[in-house]
């Protein structure tokens, strides 16, 4: 911390809101991000394959709720569709049909764990810091609501329209696209394995 | 709210996908670990957007831009697995080294396993990936 953040910080706590006092808002934000970090570590240190799936359907549900705290309610309601909805029961579809064992699988990790551990520690210390000597002074207004759902669509349907139509072109080249990969072909069932 | 709060969590969560996406050996977790990181990516978005309060919502439409593009991916993405399940008999990452180089590079079981059956331009196209269609 710089010389200058001190007076910052004492001018923000003398104005309602600070670090050290925080709101209620702030207070359930920081409770369910616990949450969230727990579920998502769970899910990539689980041995047992499909419990890791189900962890990463509390994580996705807990940023569900932090998007609403942060007063994006349509995209809250979106990601609970989308991502519990269809994303995680095609994973699940995904483990059924590569035969993932039931029970714990004892090498679901691959041997370069430590290194993994090493790289993603220091980018979360290099992140972190970063990210909390930028930030350290800016406040959010929660108190005017900015993502409900009429002014969004409002947003998407008239300045975004464009690249709505070719995201909705690239869904369907990906749909297609899928279906023929995993189309059966003849010198599958000659050549491949089962 | 302080903006330190969801850009903090967003870091810690897009490490935690990082190091899913560099330690697990299945697949379909490597998949798993990648939507965490999108959505540390979109929790960042979603956060910034509220902040600037800004009148077009980029970050909030660009946030569902991104969940339509992570739907897609994991559709590609596990057809791909899928595919390779069929072809090969295994998701684990670190037994798919058919296009590894250098010292620990061997071949992969599908071209060991018969090559004097088939004539030369198939085991050819077979070893560029069976993209031969009959």
């Amino acid at each position: 911390m710089s010389a200058g953040a001190l007076p910052a910080l004492l001018a923000a706590e003398e104005s309602g809101r600070g670090v050290l006092s925080p709101s209620g808002v702030e207070i359930v934000f920081l409770l369910v991000a616990v949450v969230v970090l727990g579920a998502a570590i769970l899910c990539v240190t689980s041995r047992h394959l499909v419990h890791a799936a189900l962890y990463l359907v509390v994580a996705l549900g807990g940023l569900a709720v932090e998007y609403l705290l942060l007063t994006a309610e349509f995209i809250a309601w979106v990601q609970v569709l989308i991502y519990l909805g269809s994303v995680v029961v095609l994973l699940l579809f995904g483990l059924m049909l590569t035969r993932a064992p039931i029970g714990p699988s004892p090498d679901a990790d691959s041997a370069n764990r430590p290194v993994a551990l090493v790289v993603s520690l220091a980018a979360a210390a290099t992140l972190v810091t970063l990210v909390v000597d930028a930030f350290r002074t800016t406040w959010i207004d929660l108190d005017t609501p900015h993502g409900r759902s009429d002014a969004l669509g409002e947003s998407l349907f008239r300045a975004w329209v464009l690249p709505f139509e070719a995201l909705s072109v690239l869904l369907l080249a990906a749909l297609v696209g899928a279906i023929v990969i995993s189309r059966a072909r003849r010198d599958d069932s000659e050549e491949g394995r089962g | 709210m302080h903006l330190v709060h969801p850009a903090t969590l967003a870091v810690l969560l897009f490490c935690v996908g990082l190091y899913g996406v560099l330690a697990r050996r299945n697949t379909v977790l490597v998949l798993m670990s990648v939507e965490l990181m999108l959505a540390a990516v979109s929790l960042n978005l979603v956060a910034f957007d509220v902040w600037l309060a800004d009148e077009l919502h980029s970050g909030q439409v660009f946030t569902l831009f991104l969940i339509a593009l992570a739907a897609a991916e994991i559709g590609i993405g596990l057809a791909i697995v899928l595919l390779v399940y069929r072809r090969r008999g295994t998701v684990a990452l670190d037994r798919l080294r058919a296009l590894r180089d250098g010292p620990g590079a061997v071949a992969p079981p599908d071209e060991v396993h018969d090559p004097d059956a088939r004539p030369a331009a198939t085991a050819d196209a077979a070893a560029r990936g069976q993209e031969a269609t009959p």
